[in-house]
């Protein structure tokens, strides 16, 4: 086994509650990493080529937890959860920052692919060398910080009991859903942490589906051995280094963006992005930070970016509330894009959201979509049972409970921004185009808080145009090779983007090499592995699933209202240029040896060694 | 050096970043091995970061319970040293430690308490260096405080998560 690897994943049947113990070869490691890449080369061998028909929501459809082989020992820890995408078919590497991969890996396991559905409702926990499924049927219906606190307290308790004699057992580290995972919101996180998410892709839902309420693990084993060990110590003190460095995003985290991304870049949602500049400094970090932060400097295992802030509400009606700084997606999200500028309605908000189990971006993208609705006239107040109103907290305190539960209006928003315009079409007659200029989304995948119109922003033209992840603000596309050694290495690595960008990258290949005993390089990243990944991810997102199939050109584009031109602030009348997309959109194409309606020609497959796409790339070509 | 040491331990300002149990296991062990740690960091609640390891009690409980004379006071720093091939894997100084801090080691199953790495604890090291400072050195004579603060992590969070998030810190622990 190459370092890094514990050398064992699971495969758990939750139709037969059987579990066994897999591995996999040096070659298929090398060639997919871990994470991202190989769960999409895992998926792709559970289901093959009926993946078109397969409903990402029904028992065969696969579930992945996977760490990678520098998690845990590569600075900032984090969980990739993947599968097909309840949103976008394809898949996501959906990452998380959370305990459970440093225990996981400990407990001599380096990921679980979950298949089937249990018929009562279970956890996953996961000891040295073992693992079991549990009766979760009490957990069922919890939020999510009142799972994590019975968990705790009876994982730890169960432990003690097991094994009682080598001292104080600590904390397991763990993933759950909330009511929104178990309620099918096909948006929804999987969430860990009280705070943390893996948000994109809606893998909360397929948890949900497989009536999997938890993945728990606790290990007491040593991270994996690494091919060089002196080596690898060195880099990890030297990466280290780079991170303590960078003083304003350990003072501040993302946690002053809310105030930047609109003043500044001016590419800040704001009432479903009808504008993306606002210079509201009732939103400024110092007033996030003097009033509500109780933490200010919060990290993961093995991080010192230390970018978390823990906050909490602690007077009023939103008493008790807490949450990270908010980061700046949420403040965006809970916060600008539903005309709130006040903080303290920001942190109850994004608390709601987490607690609820929604994507604090996905989730509140959709409800401001569905209030953009009724300002146009196309959904009305007895659609709601209230008036929703801009602005107003109790209006987004309520949507996004009737989206977790499927009240009302709240089980159509649930399908997620674009299913739900094509289901208000047909409710109110409408053609869908005149309900998707609103629908801020881009393959399903609703769009990450950072516009492209100002072009003053990390995101351009094609960055979510041409992405295999849609609008997937962590894993954007750009001109060239670079993306691909951007989050398709860490995904995949399995490592935060937060504890990479800042280090140089020859550092960290240097530091993968030390790990695994690859012979890799960036340029090999960059060239090879990395388009292998995002080849096989563009395949399965164009098979598509039963009812959606994304349209090639037509469908690799931005949501139409970023080619509205912006109304307001330093970039007024600025809008993202057609023409550049699709001249981009064909040079991205054509790097990745993709055809001129982007889908992988036969010598890019074979090349690529992903010849067993061919038969089902025939078809779409 | 002035002597003796002891690692004084701000809770508020532990970021839960764990660097200290991995400096520690890579010192002990030569690898990263969280649970070999003689310092580990409990997070009963996201937030409540209670970094766990010996405070070098004035009366050493641990070294009174034990039978077989597995546990000594270094003469320089005052640590507890575990003589690893006396000890019996009994567990009788986990007990007797009024913070049950000592651990059965995940490897050979001896006790395993801070050494305080000669004088030089590796934990202490990183944190400092991160500018934490959760743990740090400080020289003084043993006194009647130490042992207060051998103490079980989860109860030392329960009061930590009051100061953090007042009323609904009595919730946060089960
Ligand atoms: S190194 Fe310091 S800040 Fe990090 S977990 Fe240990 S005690 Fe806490």
């Amino acid at each position: 086994m190459p370092g890094g690897y514990a050398g064992k994943w699971l495969e758990v049947d939750l139709s037969k509650d059987k579990i066994e113990e897999v591995t996999y070869s040096d070659k298929i490691l090398e060639q997919y990493f871990g994470g991202r890449g190989l769960a999409a080369k895992i998926a792709w061998d559970k289901v093959g080529d009926k993946w078109s028909e397969m409903d990402p929501l029904a028992p065969e459809s696969p579930l992945m937890v996977y760490t990678g082989p520098m998690t845990a020992i590569y600075p900032g820890t984090r969980i990739c959860v993947s599968g097909k995408s309840p949103v976008s078919m394809g898949t996501v590497g959906s990452t998380a920052a959370t305990e459970l991969a440093n225990e996981m890996k400990s407990a001599g396991y380096d990921g679980v692919t979950f298949m089937g559905k249990a018929d009562k409702p279970v956890y996953l926990l996961i000891t040295d060398n073992s693992a079991e499924l549990v009766d979760a049927s009490h957990l069922w219906g919890l939020d999510g910080e009142k799972t994590l606190i019975k968990l705790n307290k009876e994982v730890t308790d169960e432990l003690t009991k097991r094994k009682p004699n080598v001292g104080l057992w600590k904390d397991p580290g763990m993933i759950y859903i909330g009511p929104a995972g178990e309620n099918l919101i096909r948006n929804a996180a999987v969430l860990a942490k009280i705070c943390h998410a893996a948000g994109y892709g809606g893998y909360g839902s397929l948890m949900g589906s497989k009536n999997l309420k938890a993945v728990v693990a606790k290990g007491r084993g040593t991270l994996p051995v690494v091919d060089a060990p002196e080596a690898t110590i060195l880099l990890w003190k030297k990466t280290h280094e780079h991170l303590m460095a960078r003083s304003a995003m350990r003072r501040q985290g993302t946690g002053y963006a809310g105030y930047a991304v609109g003043a500044d870049t001016s590419s800040e949602p704001i009432r479903n992005w009808q504008e993306e500049w606002h210079d509201e400094k009732s939103f400024g970090g110092p007033m996030f930070e003097t009033r509500f932060w109780v933490k200010k400097k919060w990290a993961d295992f093995n991080c010192t970016t230390n970018c978390m802030k823990v906050s909490c509400i602690k007077t009023g009606p939103w008493k008790g509330d807490i949450t990270d700084m908010p980061d700046y997606e949420l403040q965006a999200y809970c916060g600008t894009n539903f005309g709130i500028f006040d903080p303290e309605a920001n942190i109850h908000l994004s608390a709601l959201a987490d607690q609820l189990g929604h994507s604090g971006i996905n989730g509140p993208n959709t409800a401001g979509f569905a209030v953009e609705l009724h300002q146009r006239g196309i959904l009305s107040d007895e659609d709601f049972g209230f008036k929703p109103k801009w602005g107003d907290v109790e209006t987004f305190d309520k949507i996004l409970r009737m989206m977790a539960y499927r009240e009302g209006i709240g089980d159509v928003l649930a399908e997620g921004t674009y299913k739900a315009a094509f289901l208000i079409a047909k409710m109110k007659g409408k053609k869908p185009e005149e309900l998707l200029k609103y629908a801020v989304h881009v393959k399903g995948i609703e769009v990450g808080a950072h516009g492209t119109r100002s072009d003053a922003d990390y995101t351009h033209d094609i960055s979510y145009a041409a992405s295999v992840q849609g609008g997937d603000h962590t894993s954007v596309a750009s001109d060239g090779y670079n993306d691909m050694s951007g989050a398709v290495f860490t995904d995949s690595a399995v490592f935060c983007n937060f504890t990479y960008y800042g280090v140089p990258q020859s550092l960290v290949f240097d530091f993968a090499k030390a790990i695994t005993g690859f012979p890799m390089t960036l340029h090999g990243w960059r060239s090879v592995t990395g388009p292998r990944i995002v080849t096989l991810q563009k395949a399965l997102l164009m098979m598509g699933g039963p009812g959606l199939k994304w349209e090639p050109i037509k469908d690799d584009d931005n949501p139409p209202r970023f080619y509205e031109p912006l109304p307001s602030g330093p970039y007024k009348g600025k809008t993202t240029d057609k023409a550049v997309v699709d001249q981009k959109l064909q040079a991205y194409f054509d790097t990745l040896g993709w055809d001129n309606r982007g889908i992988p020609t036969k010598e890019t497959l074979k090349k690529l060694d992903l010849a067993f796409l061919e038969k089902s790339m025939a078809k779409l070509r | 050096m002035v002597k003796p040491i002891w690692i004084s331990r701000d809770y508020d300002a532990c970021s839960g970043c764990r660097r200290c149990e991995l400096a520690c296991s890579i010192h002990h062990e030569g690898w990263m091995w969280p649970e070999a740690s003689r310092v580990r960091v409990f997070m009963p609640f996201p937030g409540l970061e209670v970094p766990h390891l010996c405070s070098q009690c004035q009366d050493y409980p641990c070294i009174e319970s034990c039978k077989f004379d597995a546990l000594s006071i270094d003469p320089d720093t005052d640590a507890v040293i575990v003589d690893r091939e006396a000890c019996t894997s009994c567990g009788l100084c986990i007990t007797a430690c009024p913070g049950t801090v000592p651990t059965l080691h995940p490897g050979d199953n001896k006790a395993n308490i801070c050494d305080l790495c000669g004088g030089e604890p590796k934990c202490v090291e990183v944190c400092v260096e991160a500018g934490y400072n959760a743990l740090t050195i400080v020289h003084e004579e043993p006194n009647i405080h130490r042992k207060l603060y051998s103490r079980n992590p989860v109860d030392t969070a329960r009061d930590l998560a009051v100061k953090m998030f007042g009323e609904k810190g009595l919730e946060v622990i089960e």
